[in-house]
């Protein structure tokens, strides 16, 4: 059976051993310890499992292991600037200053789909904001508070001077 | 435990000790000064401590679920101690280290908790001073707290200079002084969440996340419906696979599965998934079993009484629903060898799911540790500890740590869900618009919230206890949504019958003050007496109060091609003196939220003893396309002891979108969810009428 044995994972590589047909969520989170990224359901419906595979969000719990070996994969842990300052991505900030969450299981998908969104679309209108992030489950039900995030994220990363 | 071995747990320093009202209370003051060999209190409700390098740590059974608990009762703290809430960690639900709780439910965080944390932190602070008043030889009134610092004059000191040292304990009754809220700085205003850094960077451990040296991962064996019972099962292939072990074992708490637990554990996830596929398994299935198209009739037919109504009553009915928490129901247990159990779940109940354990197990409730994390949500769902009990059956088979996360089909079929009922209800009204009489009978959906609110002469109010065919149990507001959305849609009704505004009909039966005050600030920020009727518009309003909290919330829908959009939602919530402004706006919103769902289109459907809406590819919840403009008006009481605030707020939102589509359609939706399939066939044609 086909085997995974490296993966590069924020920024480093991960050596593993797994069997290819395995779901990168489980892996990520049995395999390597990076819990951040959450279950949700299992069926690709919430995105609490998302995570950036080449820049673009990827639901995790539907996505073979096998399939993005060798491809540059960012999870919540690796967003944030690896500084001793330890800094915030904007959109990580911008989630706190918005208040957007409540429990907090939806918000590392949320927070990779938002910078997914703006990658695409740096400025978004609420409209471009439903439709790119209508496939993220919130339960607590705080998606007026993440759309608000992302506008202000948004804001921040087109200030001269903004994080990259 | 005496006070020695509790300070050999949290090291020196000075320890309040919060115990009820009604309890002795003889220690006060002078309690401090006792022997160490003396005995902790029995019944405590919260405590706290400052150690002798000044960190602060409050301990209380209370858990955070989502409803920013954590950040208010931080904020609790500081208040009273004139501390920065960057220098209190919070200790919560964890059944070694905190007092006992009953648990998170019933929105009592704010109104029973939050005060005595208060307390104890006004008494931690009074030690302070009189430890600096003692060291520097001054009088008590020339020593002032704040910033984290004890100051006279010149002389300025930390806590942990003045806790040095000391071991000293003070226990004080709950009825102590506390600083009114019209003077304070750190409550009542917006704190940001004390751990959201943790969770924007994906770094808090949930309860699903823990992972223990040598853990093996379970699955466990459920019935293909409800109530089967297993005939026959081989395990021969199961076996054969390298490193599996099956577990079968009779358990004696409440389980829906029957009374065998049957698991497999293997030392890694897809393992344990291919060993549970190979288990051969035979059931018997119990026949008979109702669907969730009968459910309604099944209500009144195990009713324990029948009715004779006294007014015409019109019928409704409330579907079961289910909590959907993101984060299903998940344990991971660990024995030791001198027979303890530990186990991390996410739980509203620690110590109810200790008790379950230790009944479990047949050992002292000394002998389990539970401890829950801050938790990915509850809405209620989260009682009791079927994952936690799961999991130590199994880790004790196997004699290695085991987790047991539940997936979300099994959480969506085996987990409990909100009551379905039947309601039947019905008012008579003078030409006036004086409400004469009125009649409301629930079947099995629940009592909260049964009363009406209104000035009513002659009324009857009766809940049947009916026998339902699900599992079901509490959720956020629980009845209240029932009751609410049944009484406001009746009360609508009758201000139509009487050609009466329904804002004006309402304030006309309305003595209640703070009702009456949410009704009207809903209302102007609304817009309601300036709204523009046009066709496929529609408006709705509802009010109510449950829990300490008063409610009102006004709706805009529009119609089209059958199908409704809630549009724009305004809600006015008072719960006494607002505790942290952000975060109540952010319940308030959320509620609303999770309401349209309930309001909408959620519903479970069942038949044959089979959940069929068990993955949310069947469940439709609430998302970013569902959601209205959605405005809170939070009216702050300063003069009325803080409420809680997690469900009440959802108790309007059924009821205002039903009036709104009356409003729209001349269609009285009787039914929630009210258009899980679009509006029905009729509606178009009305609503451009």
């Amino acid at each position: 059976m086909a085997r995974v044995t490296q993966l590069e994972i924020n920024g480093t590589r991960r050596h593993l051993d797994a069997d290819s047909d395995r779901t990168l969520l489980s892996v990520l989170r049995d395999d390597l310890a990076l819990t951040g990224t959450k279950y949700g359901c299992g069926e690709g419906q919430c995105a609490a499992c998302t995570v950036l595979v080449d820049g673009m969000p990827t639901k995790s719990c539907i996505t073979k292991v096998g399939a993005v070996a060798g491809k540059p994969i960012v999870t919540i842990e690796g967003l944030a600037p690896q500084s001793p300052a330890g800094g915030l991505h904007p959109v990580q900030e911008a989630f706190l200053e918005a208040d957007a969450m409540q429990c907090g299981w939806c918000t590392p998908g949320m927070i990779l789909g938002a910078v997914g969104l703006l990658t695409r679309s740096p400025n978004p209108t609420d409209a471009e904001i439903v439709t790119g992030m209508n496939g993220h489950i919130c339960r607590c039900g705080t998606y007026p508070r993440i759309a608000r995030a992302i506008h202000i994220a948004a804001q921040k990363s087109t200030k001269p001077g903004a994080h990259a | 435990m005496t006070r020695r071995e509790f300070f050999a747990i949290v090291g020196g320093g000075i320890v309040v000790i919060l115990i009820p009202d009604d309890s002795d209370a003889q220690e006060s003051g002078g309690g401090a000064r006792r022997g160490m060999n003396q005995r902790m209190p029995e019944q405590v409700n919260a405590w706290l401590h400052i150690a002798e390098d000044g960190s602060i740590t409050v301990y209380t059974g209370k858990v955070e679920v989502g409803q920013n608990a954590r950040t208010s009762l931080t904020q609790a703290a500081a208040e009273e101690l004139h501390a920065p809430v960057a220098s209190i960690r919070l200790v919560m639900g964890d059944t070694a280290l905190t007092p006992f709780d009953m648990g998170t439910f019933g929105s009592m965080t704010t109104p029973n908790m939050w005060p005595q944390i208060r307390k104890a932190s006004a008494a931690a602070r009074e030690m302070l001073i009189d430890l600096a008043s003692q060291r520097w030889m001054v009088g008590r009134a020339a020593i002032a707290v704040a910033d984290g610092k004890v100051s006279a004059g010149q002389r300025s000191t930390g806590f942990g200079d003045l806790t040095h040292g000391e071991k000293l304990v003070r226990t004080i009754p709950a009825g102590a002084a506390l600083t009114p809220a019209s003077e304070w700085k750190v409550a009542g205003h917006s704190v940001q969440k004390v751990n959201g850094r943790e969770i924007v960077t994906g770094a808090h451990p949930y309860a699903y996340d823990v992972h223990r040296p040598g853990m093996l991962y379970a699955k466990v064996l459920y019935p293909p419906s409800f109530g089967a019972k297993l005939a026959s099962l081989d395990t021969s292939e199961t076996e054969a696979i390298p490193g599996v072990k099956v577990v079968r074992r009779k358990i004696s708490g409440e389980r829906e599965a029957g009374s065998d637990l049957v698991g497999v554990l293997a030392a890694d996830p897809a393992t344990a998934e291919k060993a549970l596929a190979a288990l051969k398994a035979e059931w018997t299935p119990l026949n008979g079993h109702p669907s969730s198209k009968d459910v309604f009739d099944y209500f009144r037919q195990t009713a324990p009484e029948s009715v004779s109504p006294r007014l015409d009553l019109a019928s409704y009915t409330v579907a079961y629903i289910a909590h959907v928490p993101l984060e299903p129901r998940g344990a991971v247990a660990e024995w030791s060898e001198d027979g303890k159990l530990m186990v991390w779940t996410g739980s509203q109940r620690p110590f109810g799911v200790r008790s379950e354990l230790a009944t479990e197990f047949g050992i002292p409730e000394d002998s389990v540790h539970v401890i829950v994390p801050d938790t990915g949500s509850g809405y209620g769902g989260k009682h009791q500890g079927d994952a936690a009990v799961e999991a130590a059956v199994l880790a004790k088979a196997a004699g290695k740590p085991v987790k047991r996360n539940w997936t979300r089909e099994e959480e969506m079929t085996w987990a409990y869900f909100r009551p379905g009922g039947l309601i039947e209800a019905g008012g008579k009204v003078n030409p006036d618009g004086a409400l004469a009489a009125w009649e409301f009978h629930n079947y099995n959906s629940g009592p909260s919230a049964l009363q009406t609110p209104y000035r009513v002469a002659e009324k009857h109010e009766q809940f049947h206890r009916s026998k339902s065919p699900l599992r079901q149990g509490s959720y956020r507001g629980l009845a209240a949504t029932a009751n609410h959305f049944v009484r406001e849609s009746v009360m609508d009704d009758l201000a139509h019958s009487v050609s009466m505004d329904p804002l004006e009909f309402r304030l006309k039966n309305l003595d209640n003050e703070r009702l009456r005050n949410v009704l009207t600030a809903a209302a102007e920020r609304f817009g309601w007496a300036h709204r523009k009727r046009a066709p496929g518009r529609g408006f709705g309003l509802a009010a109510g109060v449950e829990k300490g909290g008063y409610i009102a919330t006004c709706a805009e829908i529009s119609v089209a091609n059958g199908a409704v959009k809630v549009v724009r939602v305004v809600e006015a919530f008072e719960c006494g003196a607002i505790v942290n402004p952000e975060h109540l706006a952010n319940q308030v919103e959320g509620a609303v939220a999770m309401g349209i769902g309930g309001a909408l289109f959620e519903h479970v459907d069942f038949a044959g003893g089979k959940v069929i809406t068990n993955r949310l590819a069947r469940y439709r919840v609430p998302r970013f396309a569902d959601m209205p403009v959605i405005e809170s008006v939070l009216l702050d009481r300063k003069d009325i002891p803080s409420a809680g605030a997690g469900e009440t707020p959802i108790v309007g939102v059924a009821p205002a979108i039903a009036n709104a589509i009356f409003d729209a359609t001349g269609q009285r939706l009787r039914s929630l969810p009210l258009v899980a399939n679009g509006l029905p066939a009729l509606s178009a044609s009305s609503a451009l009428a």
